[in-house]
């Protein structure tokens, strides 16, 4: 018992001051690029010869990257002479729609809005996620466990991942969704209770990650219903993927 | 040995591999696995007429990436005939035997007579519509078509597969009560199913059924290597992606003939001992969390995630993603960076021993560890399990130690070893191997070899330069949860024509079958976590 006392206060408090304080992520962490479209050069294609998922929308004054389809690895960026394209480390990343996952040239990258309505009311101080994996190799559901550690500590904000879709407001899909768990999920989703939201984890969650095309998977929840939150990466900062949810029930503080 | 020898991450030209007759093949591997040797790979590829692995179907590469995987039931070998390979590792002899047969369309199992080969020869079968005759427990594993016209169950063409829709196993009788669970379970994890037939709290067998997770990643490494292979060995477990990226890149730089600089193979084995960190302790973690024990089950949450940082602190992903490539590491060390790792690295490690050794003072842990799920030894070794679920069994089995490859030709690890193959052993020795490899790391950071981190030349991406053809090639490294194995069989235009995955869960579930024989149910989430094995990387 002494020791347990003992290792209780070498521990020391752990859980960070984040979202009210600031907290230091790594310098190397690839988190949102920012492009400059006129530094392209003509007929040059380099970016989309070396992406491993097609996340390269266009090129030129069009320049384009869908961080929906984006593993974030940075081969555009070594790629790209003339630094048209630099992975910056920015986590906040987690969008509300589909589309405003593309990134373009110049500012303005619209984050997720909080809930409105009879919704925002209710899961402003509590909604319980039911996560499944459907295909996920195990990094974004780690990324999503660790915020129940005493370092994140998710619920603080009211949020927190239950057993069964029966307690649950919200449904976390991870993976690429393989037929052989489409109808798992399906079912899962169904045993859900209206109003119930929609997220989307990870790249392969939202457009099949590194799996995108193959004829075993779905290229991501969307075959199931449509996702009310896609958080990016492969796989995403668990900050980036806490970030997503505060922003979508409304408990992301002022400013940040 | 009569079969061509490869050391670990060496090659040999398909052609002097020996094509034994079904009979001598079966007899090799037999009396190999019952001298000591292990079957690491065991594996069919599609036979082209001249002799040469067939070219894939489908998935043709694209700019910026595939565009789709092969139809199912379509792509991989066409109509050809099928070649079976066996890779047996010899752990005295420091080295590998390989060994191949062209069956035919069903062939006479090994399994009766060589247990190892028992998930191997259902893979065969449904893969490639082959037949192992004599085989005491044919079904599925992923329930997918198989890659050529045929099934080895009769199954019409037409018919739909589900996933673990199959004849179980069921023990009848008064008071025989069966529990399934699955594929959806209760925490945040990976799907699978299981099923118990149990006598009261007692579980007198567990079959595991899996496959929901099928992504279909050996198919999609055929025609490789292309933009997207380094990712897919990322992804094929994702807590073990240093350890399946380090496997590839060893394939690859053996093949090619590109050495790996000093300075990289010393980082890659950093990263690779941070990896097992992060789960051991993770591990660790939840063992605690299983039985109640809430103090080490906290602490030890937050120290994963500061393993896990340490890695992002390298290469700026948690999980290693974009570090390892062939010919070295994407990301070097600068002196501030080196400094930082290193005073990084001691508060964390103190505080680990300060929340495992918890557990081993507290009589309550011991008591629910002790004796609970235990895999005797000898089941172990007839089993072919791997990493430390078999070093808790006393198997005194380790790549790192066997067949060292990289910076563990320089710079030993001890092999962990318990005997008694209970939860209890399966805990302990993840804390021996938490102590060891914090050793190793505290010596690789005190003496980073100087130099580059990448070899000379375009080799880095593994797309770019041409691999040379009709070459198999074999990679073993030790993950955290063991034996990993790659395998290649490169066609006549120098890309994969047949790419191999074998992960350690691949050899152990059946260990975990195995372990709750008699077990109380209410062990069941104990036992598993004891073992805590991939969905991912056994569906592929």
């Amino acid at each position: 018992m002494l020791q347990v006392l003992l290792s209780r206060w070498q521990q020391g408090y752990r859980t960070m001051a984040w979202p009210e304080g600031d907290v230091v992520l790594p310098d190397r962490l690839r988190g949102r690029p920012v492009l400059r479209p006129e530094a392209c050069r003509d007929g040059c294609d380099r970016c989309r010869q070396v992406c491993p998922t097609g996340a390269i929308l266009g090129l030129g004054p069009t320049l384009a990257i869908d961080l929906g389809r984006c593993l974030f690895c940075g081969e555009c960026e070594r790629a790209c002479a003339p630094g048209a394209i630099r992975f910056t480390n920015e986590h906040r990343l987690a969008t509300g729609r589909r589309e405003d996952l593309i990134v373009r040239g110049g500012p303005g990258y619209k984050l997720a809005e909080p809930l409105t309505g009879e919704v925002g009311a209710l899961f402003a101080r509590s909604c319980k996620i039911r996560q499944v994996s459907a295909g996920g190799c195990n990094a974004c559901e780690a990324d999503i466990n660790v915020l129940g550690t005493l370092a994140f500590d998710m619920g603080r904000f009211g949020l927190q991942v239950v057993a069964s879709p029966r307690h649950a407001d919200a449904v976390a899909v991870t993976g690429p969704v393989p037929h052989q768990m489409k109808l798992a999920l399906a079912k899962t989703v169904a045993a859900t209770p209206t109003p119930r939201v929609i997220i989307a984890v990870g790249a392969c969650a939202i457009a099949g990650g590194p799996f995108a095309g193959h004829a075993e998977v779905n290229d991501g929840a969307a075959c199931v219903a449509p996702a009310d939150l896609s958080i990016p990466g492969c796989p995403p900062h668990p900050l980036t993927i806490l970030d997503g949810l505060l922003r979508l029930i409304g408990r992301m503080p002022a400013g940040r | 040995m009569i079969g061509a020898r490869v050391i670990n991450g060496g090659t040999v030209p398909v052609r002097d591999i020996p094509v034994l007759g079904m009979e001598a093949f079966r007899a090799a591997v037999i009396e190999a696995v019952r001298d000591g040797a292990g079957l690491a790979a065991y594996f069919g590829y599609p036979l082209a007429p001249d002799g040469a692995v067939a070219p894939p179907g489908g998935g043709a590469a694209v700019a910026g990436g595939r565009t789709g995987g092969a139809p199912a039931g379509s792509a991989g070998g066409g109509t050809h005939p099928v070649r079976l390979v066996a890779v047996l590792t010899w752990p005295m002899a420091g080295g590998c035997e390989v060994v191949a047969t062209d069956p035919g369309e069903s062939f006479p199992a090994l399994t009766p007579d060589c247990p190892p080969a028992h998930w191997f020869e259902r893979e065969i079968a449904e893969q490639w519509a082959l037949r192992p005759e004599g085989h005491p427990w044919l079904k599925p594993i992923r329930y997918h078509r198989a890659w050529r016209p045929g099934d080895a169950w009769g199954r019409p063409p037409g018919t739909e597969i589900l996933p673990c829709v199959t004849d179980f196993f069921r023990v009848e009788g008064d008071e025989i009560h069966e529990v399934a669970v699955g594929p959806v379970h209760a925490g945040v994890i990976e799907p699978g199913h299981f099923r118990f037939q149990c006598h009261g709290e007692q579980v007198f067998h567990l079959e595991i059924a899996l496959g929901y997770q099928h992504r279909g990643v050996e198919r999609a490494l055929a025609g490789g290597p292309d933009p997207r292979t380094p990712h897919l060995m990322e992804t094929l477990a994702g807590d073990t992606t240093i350890g399946h990226s380090l496997a590839y890149a060893h394939l690859v730089e053996g093949m090619t003939g590109v050495k790996a600089p000093a300075r990289a193979l010393a980082i890659r084995a950093l990263a690779l001992e941070l990896e097992r960190l992060a789960n051991h302790v993770g591990d660790l973690g939840a063992l605690a969390n299983d039985v109640g024990f809430l103090p080490t089950a906290s602490y030890c949450g937050r120290l994963r995630g500061d393993f896990l940082n340490l890695s992002a602190l390298v290469c700026g992903s948690r999980f290693g993603r974009g570090l390892v490539r062939p010919g070295g590491v994407r990301f070097d060390l600068d002196p501030a960076r080196l400094e930082s790792l290193k005073n990084r690295f001691e508060p964390v490690a103190r505080d680990v021993e300060s929340a495992v050794t918890l557990l081993w003072r507290s009589s309550s842990v011991l008591a629910r560890f002790e004796e609970t799920g235990r895999v005797p030894r000898e089941t172990a070794l007839a089993l072919g399990l791997v990493g430390p679920a078999a070093r808790a069994s006393g198997v005194e089995r380790d790549v790192r130690m066997d067949f060292p490859t990289g910076f563990y030709r320089f710079l030993q690890v001890p092999v962990a070893l318990l005997p008694s193959g209970d939860v209890f052993a399966r805990a302990f020795v993840r804390w021996l191997e938490i102590q060891r490899s914090e050793a190793f790391i505290r010596q690789v950071l005190a003496g980073l070899p100087e130099g580059p981190c990448q070899a000379d030349g375009p080799v880095v991406a593994g797309s770019e330069v041409p691999l040379p053809p009709h070459l198999l090639g074999v990679s073993l490294v030790e993950g955290w949860r063991g034996e990993i194995c790659h395998v290649a069989v490169t066609d006549g235009a120098g890309r994969f024509g047949w790419y191999k995955v074998v992960d350690p869960s691949f050899h152990n579930w059946m260990g975990l079958a195995m372990a709750l024989r008699d077990q109380p149910i209410s062990d069941f989430p104990l036992c598993n976590k004891s073992f805590n094995l991939s969905y991912c990387g056994h569906d592929l």
